[in-house]
């Protein structure tokens, strides 16, 4: 099973829904089209929809963490959402819930950013 | 009952998926909860990337060879590379280091295969490659035993 990418454009902030797995194979392309979209449409921020993933390494760990970092230079902040409990130990074991938050839902994420 | 099974493949990184799916397929005769399942197969998906990225700088001519044997509800791997080697493992177990940052990596790749198995040792010999080897006790293979 590879990995879908579904972007969308609410304002300044990036929606990110991934389905599948996303490990360094697939790390590539995600970082490739999120890299572009941030550029492309003067992103701020991210709302990271993990719902559908079925499986991440730290891979995945590194890939967010560029984008973190990518829209920290707009001063952006990032929020994820929707996690599974195996995904929610990788980002606990690393310390990333230390610089990105989390939420329930897209739609208390993009609340929370004022876009919803 | 003891059970093993052996694979080798091109390090490529479209065999990541297919690594740890076939693990996970051969240990699933073990009966394994969903958690123990997740964990074995993102064990298996950080060696095998390690190999491709560190091991092989990510050249297909090099070859991962991945062994499991199972015994009494134990399950022992070894992720093995024929590439260059780590130059100091215990520098390179801490959380967060990576010699590669320019390709993203995390740095989590041993913090997180320390986690979820019970024992891991690592044998590297620079130029030489590098052999994993980890080992996890499944929760439900004690009421097999009994």
């Amino acid at each position: 099973m590879s990995l879908t990418i579904n972007l969308e454009v609410k304002k300044d902030v990036l929606c990110i829904r991934l389905s599948g797995e996303l490990d360094h194979h697939s790390a590539d392309e995600l970082r490739r089209q999120a890299s572009n979209a941030i550029e492309e449409y003067d992103i701020h921020h991210i709302v990271l929809n993990l719902e559908q993933l079925s499986f991440m390494d730290s891979s995945g760990l590194g890939v967010i963490l560029g984008r973190y970092k990518q829209i920290k230079q707009q001063h952006g902040e990032m929020v994820v959402c929707a996690i599974s409990p195996a995904v929610q130990r990788l980002f606990d074991m690393s310390g990333l819930f230390k610089i990105i938050r989390l939420e329930p839902t897209e739609e208390f994420a993009l609340q929370r950013l004022g876009v919803a | 009952m003891k059970n093993e099974m052996q694979i080798k493949f091109s390090a490529l990184s479209q065999n990541e998926s297919f690594a740890r799916v076939t693990v996970a397929a051969f240990i699933s005769q073990l009966d394994p909860t969903m958690d123990e399942l997740t964990e074995i197969k993102t064990v298996v998906s950080e060696a095998v990337t390690n190999s491709i990225i560190h091991g092989y700088e990510q050249d297909p001519n090099g070859l991962v060879y991945i062994t499991v044997k199972i015994e009494d509800g134990f399950i022992d791997m070894s992720i093995r590379d024929e590439g260059m080697g780590i130059m100091d493992v215990e520098e390179a177990r801490q959380p967060l280091y990576t010699t590669k940052p320019e390709l993203e990596r995390s740095g989590m790749g041993f913090t997180i295969m320390e986690n979820f198995m019970d024992e891991i040792e690592i044998q590297s010999q620079p130029g030489k490659g590098t052999e994993i080897r980890l080992r996890k006790h499944l929760s439900n293979s004690k009421m097999l035993c009994n």
